[in-house]
């Protein structure tokens, strides 16, 4: 099924620019091809979040689409008809109520079965827990879930305290939401200290379980640092009340001995959902003020949540690597809250996890792995409009803002985390799709659906962050960030991704990653010039067996250092022997000459050249500004095309054609 | 007067000197006629250097005889000296607030400052009118330099020289001087080479509420325009505000009596309330509660990005006039000293890449800031931690700058100075050792702080690594979400910077690599090119 409708005008959000082109609705993408300049721009229905119809106009028919990635699409079809053929298909290709309809599902990116199977296979939870020390002494792998028999939205593997006996886990996830039990999620391994996770107990106002409290007490004795374990309930208070009284709750500190128990205060997906609802209202109002903005900035509550959000994940990571305490962490069925918090606490403590590959594996282990409900909450089939809500997204945004402090300690730029947030939506990939690992497996993703991890490692040097420093991370290991209020800003990338006309028109990153590449090649073409100018000096000895005095190159050639000299070296030009040089022209010997400071400067990035000046839809860089200033608007030609200059950043982010 | 009887103690033992993000120092107080030093006596700690003309305000805390005086700079900064003994501590706080607040202008530093670097350039001589004109005589016959303000007898505030329109006489200068605020009559500020329009400033009418005309004035500027051609007047005040300023005399641009011009109201707020806004702001920004909801809204009430963004939208609106439009534009606000310079200056930065190098941009505040006699002596007089009530005192001055940082963000390779260089002309606004907020006809005692700039290590450690020449115009965003609080300046002293400034390191070591590279390259290119020529059998293959 293809649906096509010519002449259809596409507005911009914030101006009054429009293009004319021609709209194609295909059974997995809505595509819009610009007439004047066959400018692509696609998106997969998965992203569709909302359409509607406006009123009729001279012009013709609107429909707008918000998209889950935040764009906002708006059309004027010139006939009604194709305006509503277009709706009604779009409604019905919205929102499939089966799995099989997803786009996953039929997307096929030219690979074989065996390459699709070792995409699966980057990424194992197995060996990540080998990397923490587990097993070790303390801690173990129980399989008393490997038929998810004990809790249906957890893994297969899960690792407990040694002395946590079948009986007690069983007895633990019986007073446990949804049979959530405390299980270890990271293992400090310096302090022994452990992060933990489960759901709220069933405690109601006075119910006790004795399993329950003998595996909280097989934790705190799992870790010989400290007395006590503590228990963070990452609800308000309030809310934890409420829960007493439908026989849920939390911990009563009189029946757990040794434990520290502590709310912190994060709001439920309700009051996200709503949250990102209200700043999304305001930061669409064209003409926005400058008062309304900040008004509504803070009215959304937005940032607030946020900040607590972070605030928790500081309070976890200083209780386990200052105090070397023990802390389990929970909120209500202890996937959403929970979820967020220890993927940040870990990131904070975890160089690792800052990393690319490392932060695939974190996300892998404690959001899908551990049951976060992508499904319901990214609203992928037709679903419980109540079930939606952005807490992944704040995942990623947390991330962002502490990337914005600490420039140096992330692998990754926010190109990567747009990217992962575009994916999380696009329904492309298996890996988000379904709401745990058992539905995972029934829906054999594995064998139907591809990774995107093995995507995006495939992308790798578009993703990286050119100022990480591996030298930073060793310094400092743990992060502190601060949580003072104006550390935290409106992440105009994310929410206005696709509003070009608000960012800078000249990028640092993206100027910085062009540098980094041009560095390569120079460094490429110094060798092969080196061994040109040897084998010419060769030659030139040869035909004149005079003693003619050989030139000698000025200086070796500077080197760009790199942390893994193995891979590096495959990728260089075979090198001459140094016979006239006179300098060391292998790559090793110029590495010892080189400076000790220059070490972490480059990354793997010297392996194969980037391909970085593609262009992707909409990222032309001559993309005019015609924007309102006052008084003046829409009165000149817009003959401004030419004269921009034509950088752009953020390419990486936006939609990737693939059919 | 002489500073040593305002001197009481010169000089304290065991003072603690606290500052934010920074290790305490122990040392010496001592206080001088222009500083205040603190020194730990020690070869590798820092020493303290405060001029007293950067002190704000003061406030004295005792705990027992140890007394506390928290200082507090006009550069935003806030520090805390502990001093042992009552007695020193209120001798040495009366000092500084006697130091700090003087108020004739020869007693300040400039005047005793001998500069301990070689004068390269005499900066006083680097941007005269005389050499401005001679580029625009390059490019067009249309503009004559005038000496009518040759003794500053018809308008105080303008240079001795002023460029206006060929055909315009002295006589008739004099006259439209009596008929526009301050006598300042309509000059040029810019001339747009690529379409030969101009932006003009000027204060404001002196029409009054009846009416009044004046047929030189509506002749002069109607000299700019070209046959059939109409123009943009840009007043910075809303029409509100403007008609308003009828009954003290003051008044607008009839439609009547300039038929040729479309005049545009915007709405720029003026010296008082932009001060509150920065009392505010600061306020906001030294608040450590960690309450988001409060910072979000007392950031909002302090209404600064307002202004920021009406300012630019201004200044976008006259570039867009000269530059898409193909109109020249006359920018007058009241007086023509504050919001007018604003517009025009940024605009300028807008539409004119020579504005956006090191030196350009040194040309463009000496043009449209000091020449153009923007009363920076009592705008700065003090900053945002005074306790006086204001009497002049505005940051119209810092919003510019703050304006420049924001179009900098946006385009940041097409500026020739980094963000430093902004911070730096901030600083040097409000206390400094150079001359360069005076505007004074004694000038040649002092030394100019483009003297000190345009050395090389300075420039160097102002220079923006990214800079590409950009010769297009550069349209900024405008929008909320676009325009962010100047962190440098506000929150410079409430954060540690130390993982910026090395990520800024590392950014620019990779170019400098880059560049190394490309040089060597370069050299080995050469080299072949050299063998290949040498040898006329090597290049056949």
């Amino acid at each position: 099924m293809c649906l096509q409708v010519e002449q259809v005008r596409l507005l911009d959000r914030f101006s009054n620019k429009s293009t004319n082109g021609t709209l194609y609705l295909t059974a997995t993408h809505l595509i819009f091809v610009e007439s004047s300049s066959n400018n692509l721009t696609s998106t997969s229905h998965s992203l569709v979040g909302n359409i509607s119809k406006l009123s009729l106009t001279t012009t013709g028919c609107p429909l707008v689409i918000q998209c889950r990635n935040f764009r906002v699409v708006h059309f004027v079809v010139q006939r009604e008809r194709d305006c509503h053929d277009i709706y009604s298909s779009l409604l019905r290709l919205l929102r499939p109520v089966s799995y099989e309809e997803l786009y996953a599902f039929s997307y096929n990116p030219k690979q074989n079965d065996q390459q699709r199977e070792e995409g699966w296979q980057l990424i194992d939870l197995g060996a990540e827990f080998e990397r923490m020390g587990v097993p070790c002494d303390q801690w173990q792998l129980t399989d008393v879930n490997r038929d998810y028999k004990v809790c249906e939205t957890y893994p297969r593997d899960l690792y407990v305290p040694i002395t946590a006996s079948k009986p007690i886990i069983v007895g633990s996830s019986k007073f446990r939401s949804k049979g959530r039990f405390p299980v270890l999620t990271y293992f400090y391994q310096e302090k022994k200290a452990a992060v933990c996770r489960c759901s709220q107990p069933l405690s109601g106002f006075s119910a006790r379980c004795l399993e329950d409290e003998s595996m909280l007490q097989a934790i705190s004795k799992a870790n010989h640092n400290s007395r006590f374990v503590y228990v963070m309930d990452t609800r308000p208070k309030l809310n934890a009340l409420a829960n007493r009284a439908a026989g849920k709750g939390y911990e009563n500190e009189d029946n757990y001995s040794n434990i520290r128990f502590q709310f912190v205060g994060i709001e439920n997906i309700h009051v996200m959902r709503t949250s990102l609802q209200k700043l999304l209202e305001v930061i669409g109002t064209r003409s926005l003020s400058m008062g309304d903005y900040l008004e509504g900035l803070e009215s959304s509550g937005w940032l607030r949540h946020i900040k607590a959000i972070v605030d928790a994940a500081i309070f976890l990571a200083k209780a386990v690597t200052v105090e070397g305490a023990s802390v389990l962490v929970h909120c209500s069925d202890g996937w959403d809250r929970t979820a967020q918090v220890c993927s940040l606490g870990a990131l904070l403590m975890d160089p690792y996890y800052r990393t690319i590959k490392g932060f695939m594996v974190l996300i892998e282990k404690d959001w899908i792995s551990f049951g976060h409900k992508f499904a319901d909450r990214c609203d992928q089939l037709d679903g419980d409009p109540k079930e939606v809500s952005p807490i992944f997204t704040q995942f990623l945004e947390c991330v962002w803002q502490l990337s914005e402090q600490f420039p140096q300690a992330f692998e990754f730029s926010e190109w990567f985390l747009l990217q992962i947030h575009e994916h999380v939506h696009s329904c492309q990939y298996g890996n988000f799709l379904g709401n745990n690992q058992r539905q995972r497996e029934e829906l054999q993703l594995r064998e139907r659906t591809h990774s995107l991890w093995a995507y995006l490692l495939s992308e790798k040097q578009n993703y990286l962050n050119p100022f990480y420093s591996p030298a930073y991370c060793e310094a400092h290991p743990v992060l502190e960030p601060s949580t003072l209020p104006y550390h935290f800003k409106f992440w105009r990338n994310m929410y206005h991704q696709f509003d070009r006309s608000m960012h800078p028109r000249q990028s640092i990153l993206k100027t910085i990653l062009t540098l980094r590449e041009n560095s390569h090649k120079r460094f490429c073409t110094l060798i092969e010039l080196l061994c040109l100018l040897t084998l010419v000096l060769l030659f030139f000895q040869r035909l004149h067996q005079l003693g003619v005095t050989p030139l000698t190159t000025s200086d070796p050639p500077a080197h760009p250092p790199t942390r893994d000299q193995r891979t590096n070296s495959n990728s260089l030009p075979p090198r001459p022997d140094s016979l006239i040089l006179g300098a060391p022209v292998n790559h090793k010997d110029v590495q010892g000459q080189d400076d000790e400071d220059e070490q972490d400067e480059v990354g793997e990035e010297a392996v194969e050249s980037t391909d970085m000046e593609r262009t992707v839809e909409g990222s032309s860089g001559t993309e005019s500004r015609k924007q309102s200033y006052g008084e003046l608007e829409g009165t000149y030609n817009n003959e401004l095309a030419k004269e921009e200059p034509a950088v752009v950043s953020l390419e990486f982010g936006v939609a990737r054609m693939t059919c | 007067m002489e500073f040593a009887e305002l001197i009481k103690t010169p000089r304290v033992d065991g003072v603690v000197l606290h500052r934010p993000f920074l290790p305490t120092v122990e040392g010496t107080l001592c206080l001088t006629g222009h500083h205040l030093i603190l020194s730990s006596r020690q070869d590798n700690t820092e020493e303290l250097w405060l001029l007293h003309s950067n002190i704000d305000s003061i406030e004295k805390r005792f705990v027992g005889s140890l007394g506390s005086i928290i200082v507090k700079c006009k550069d935003l900064r806030v520090i805390q000296l502990d001093i042992p003994g009552m007695e020193e501590c209120l001798n040495i706080a009366s000092s500084i607030e006697a130091l700090s607040t003087l108020d004739s202008v020869s007693l300040m530093y400039p005047f005793f400052y001998r500069p301990m670097f070689e004068v390269i350039e005499d900066g006083w001589n680097s941007f005269l009118p005389e050499d401005a004109f001679k580029d625009l005589e390059s490019m067009t016959d249309e503009w004559r330099l005038s000496e009518v303000n040759k003794d500053f007898s018809v308008c105080p505030s303008y240079p001795p020289l002023v460029a206006v329109p060929k055909d315009i006489d002295d006589e008739t200068l004099r006259k439209v001087a009596t008929f526009r605020h301050g006598g300042r009559f309509p000059v040029l500020s810019y001339y747009h080479k690529k379409n030969g329009m101009v932006m003009m400033r000027a204060g404001q009418p002196l029409t009054g509420t009846n009416g009044r005309r004046c047929k030189e004035d509506e002749k002069l500027i109607n000299a700019t325009l070209r046959p059939g051609k109409r123009g943009y007047i840009i007043d910075t005040r809303t029409i509100n505000v403007a008609q308003q300023a009828k009954a003290r005399g003051g008044g607008i641009e009839s439609e009547a009596n300039y038929p040729q011009w479309r005049r545009i109201h915007k709405a720029i707020e003026r010296s008082n309330v932009l001060q509150e806004s920065l009392i505010k702001l600061v306020e906001a920004c030294n608040d450590q509660s960690h309450n988001m909801d409060r910072w979000l809204s007392k950031l909002e009430a302090s209404n600064w990005q307002t202004h920021v963004k009406e300012i630019l939208t201004t200044a976008c609106l006259a570039a867009q006039c000269i530059d898409r439009e193909g109109a020249s534009v006359l920018v007058h606000g009241t007086e023509g000293t504050d919001t007018t310079l604003q517009v025009t200056s940024l605009a300028q930065i807008i539409l004119d890449p020579s504005c956006r190098t090191i030196r350009g941009f040194q040309g463009l505040v000496e043009r449209e800031w000091l020449q153009a006699g923007h009363p920076f002596q009592q705008r700065c007089a003090q900053s945002a931690y005074s306790n006086s009530k204001p009497r002049q005192e505005a940051p119209v001055f810092l919003l510019f700058l703050d304006c420049v940082w924001q179009i900098l963000r946006q385009f940041p390779c097409s500026f020739e100075f980094s963000e430093s260089y902004l911070v730096l002309l901030f600083e040097h606004a409000y206390a400094s050792q150079f001359v360069c907020r005076l505007f004074l006809r004694q000038l040649h005692k002092t030394v100019s702080l483009w003297s000190w700039v345009n050395r090389h290590q300075e420039i160097e450690r102002l220079t923006n690594p990214l800079f590409e020449a950009n010769s297009l115009v550069i349209w900024p965003s405008v929008a909320p979400q676009s325009l962010l609080l100047w962190e440098g300046v506000f929150l410079r002293w409430n954060r540690s910077s130390k993982c910026l400034d090395e990520a800024y390191e590392e950014m620019v070591h990779i170019i400098e690599y880059n560049k190394e590279l490309q040089n060597k390259v370069n050299s080995l290119r050469r080299q072949l090119a050299q063998l290949e020529t040498e040898d006329p059998l090597l290049q056949t293959p």
